[in-house]
């Protein structure tokens, strides 16, 4: 049986690799590699989190007591719309994709770059000039609309900076754009020879899924905020009813992109576990197929849903009914990749190790978002629900312990390979731990609170509920000391890490067969990659197994 | 579409090159329906209007996709990502249209009230 410690033994750090080539700041800012590029966005992804956490800290602070007295209801309204603009646009969509898809499609299917490398830091400068605007709205003294930019907060009504923040969206939004389109053309044109498409990696199959959504609906919600913007600027009638316009039709516009992206954010966190799930527990994939084409099904049905936030707008029954209907098949794909997860796991190999204890929190608290989404998308139900705490709950549960836990899943499995160095292995297990733990102390009490009627978005509330929010405070006080672990020792390692060696895990997949920071070319150039067997040709050595 | 030249690159990828001919015609009929949408819009035909409206744009929308975006001369894979836009740009209307349709569709209207 394979261990860290035999597969470290001999590792040494390549004096030739992507990090070491040129140490100049310009080599950074204009690079073209991918995985410098993806780097980039790991840092910035990592600063605009941060600052999103801070502001649910000052949520989290503010609903301790059931008196508005930290913050006054205006600036309430600011913090959460920046909470969720901040967390949404600049962290969970360009999460996964744009730092270790970045870093790792390239190398998966066995090329040197993406297909598009001067479009790739385009992307990246698209991202960072939105996130500047962000900053912009913070220093101007915010925006109030929501993250949704509803009408007629968002026009008639707005009084804050809504233009920038706008803006900001609309320039995330073309950099999430470039990055989907560098993928599906690069996965379509860049395989090594013997990579087919059932051999690469479910990482891959996620990414292209990702990438049709991105570049089929992100362009909706900028044509969108673009409407908007020619409402407030120029008084067409759009979405304004007193000149002609319907309110409703800006929701069905907005969501049409953002139910799916929800998608662009969880589907390559379903890639990231496919990869570690396997690798942890020794076994092929359960129904690789079957996992591929969920991607891909989701990916399609996760467009036909969107009316499902727009039961109680205005919008008719029977609209209602068809999107209730159609939000009921979502869950299917969705449950073929967690029952496939499951029956992989069953008679592996499994150990512990930081990644997998993300991976099995991920399994757990997507199950748990994803049953209460069921509960949210009957028309009946969501009378009740909507607009209260359960579908804080609802979402979080999806896109923390979702995404989120995926993300750091993907950072412990891949980080050796990003910077050839280990992290504290043990402090990487209580990091998952207590992220797990919690996670759930800060969301299930706000099931319970928001089932008992606590509508979201104010921050005065009934004394009754006040100790199911104390709760939620103190886990949410768990929460941010399992992010901050990693952001002390993932930079430690850098430093004072154990040199990795190409393949620390033992793992399956053209990543591991290169160096541990990969050359700038990714692989021996006299000596390119020809795949000669099937992703996740993973053997348990059944001695072991017998032994037990 | 027979203005053309194919030619090759080092990966043996056919690239089509629309002669300068081809690509006058085609901007003189954008000319064309250009000031045809401008001419129609001062002529009354009732609930033909839009109808009038939108086939003229479509004409426009088709010669800009498929010569001047070189979709007529691209790929097989081109043209199905191509058709997937207009696939899902369908999507969009035709569910947002499933709503304002059935505003006034209330099974049970006593419910209501």
């Amino acid at each position: 049986m394979h261990t860290i410690a035999e597969a470290q033994r001999s590792a040494v750090f390549p004096e030739v690799n992507y990090l070491s080539a040129r140490h100049t700041v310009a080599s950074w800012l204009f690079t073209v590699d991918h995985k410098r590029i993806a780097m980039l966005y790991l840092v910035t992804i990592s600063i605009m989190f941060a600052l999103g956490g801070s502001f649910a800290a000052l949520i989290r602070l503010e609903l301790l007591t059931p008196a508005g007295d930290l913050l006054d209801s205006d600036t309430y309204n600011k913090v959460f719309t920046l909470h969720g603009v901040i967390m949404i646009f600049f962290f969970l969509i360009p999460s996964v994709p744009a730092t270790i898809g970045n870093f790792l499609i390239p190398l998966m299917i066995g090329c040197k770059d993406l297909a598009f490398p001067r479009i790739n830091l385009l992307s990246y400068y698209l991202y960072l000039l939105g996130a500047t605007f962000a900053i912009i709205v913070l220093v101007r003294g915010g925006v109030d609309t929501g993250w949704t930019f509803y009408t007629p907060y968002s026009s008639t009504y707005a009084q804050t900076e809504v233009f920038y923040a706008t803006m900001a969206a609309f320039a995330a939004g073309f950099s999430s754009i470039l990055t989907g389109l560098n993928f599906i053309v690069t996965i379509h044109k860049m395989r090594a020879p013997g990579m087919s498409w059932f051999r690469m990696p479910l990482f891959v199959w996620a990414h292209y899924a990702t990438s049709l959504i991105q570049i089929l609906g992100t362009p909706v919600v900028a044509i969108t905020l673009v409407l908007l913007a020619t409402e407030r600027i120029w008084g067409v009638g759009i979405f304004n009813p007193n000149i002609g316009g319907d309110p409703v039709l800006f929701q069905h516009l907005f969501w049409f992109y953002s139910h799916p992206a929800v998608y662009v954010m969880i589907l390559p966190g379903m890639g990231v576990i496919s990869e570690v799930i396997t690798c942890f527990s020794r076994k092929r994939i359960f129904g690789y197929t079957f996992v591929a084409f969920s991607s891909l099904a989701i990916a399609v049905i996760g467009f036909l849903v969107w009316g499902h936030h727009m039961y109680v707008s205005g919008q008719s029954v029977f609209a209602g009914i068809v999107f209730s209907f159609i939000t009921f098949l979502v869950a299917v794909p969705s449950a073929i990749k967690v029952f496939n997860w499951t029956a992989t796991l069953y008679k592996g190999e499994i150990t512990f190790e930081a990644p997998m204890i993300y991976a099995f929190g991920f399994m757990g608290l997507f199950l748990v978002g994803g049953l209460t989404g069921i509960l949210l998308g009957s028309m009946g139900a969501d009378v009740h629900f909507h607009d209260t705490y359960f579908v804080v709950a609802h979402f979080h549960y999806v896109m923390v312990g979702g995404m989120v836990m995926a993300f750091m899943c993907g950072l412990h499995f891949w980080w050796p390979k990003m910077t050839g160095r280990m992290y504290n292995e043990t402090l990487g297990q209580i990091s998952g731990i207590l992220v797990f733990v919690g996670f759930n102390l800060t969301f299930m009490p706000q099931f319970l609170v928001g089932y008992l009627g606590m509508p979201r978005r104010y921050h005065v509330y009934s004394e009754e509920w006040q100790m199911l929010n104390v709760m939620s405070t103190l886990g949410a006080t768990i929460l941010g000391l399992g992010y901050i672990l990693p952001a002390i020792y993932f930079p430690w390692s850098l430093f004072k890490g154990a040199p990795a060696g190409d393949n620390p895990w033992d793992a399956k997949g053209l990543e591991w067969e290169t160096t541990s920071p990969p050359p700038t070319f990714n692989f021996d150039e006299e000596n390119m990659p020809v795949v000669t067997e099937e992703a996740y040709a993973y053997v348990i050595e059944r001695n072991t197994l017998g032994a037990r | 579409m027979s203005d053309t030249t194919a030619t090759h690159d080092d990966n043996g990828h056919d690239h089509h090159i629309v002669s300068v001919k081809a690509y006058g015609m085609v901007i003189s009929a954008l000319f064309f329906l250009m000031f045809l949408t401008v001419f129609m819009a001062f002529v009354d035909l009732g609930s033909l209007n839009p109808f009038i409206a939108l086939a003229i744009a479509v004409s426009k929308a088709v010669l800009i996709v498929l010569i001047f975006m070189n979709v007529w001369f691209s790929t097989r894979l081109t043209q199905i990502f191509v058709a997937g836009g207009f696939f899902w740009l369908l999507i969009l209307f035709g569910m947002i249209i499933i709503d304002f349709v059935s505003r006034a569709m209330v099974t049970n209207p006593q419910a209501w009230e």
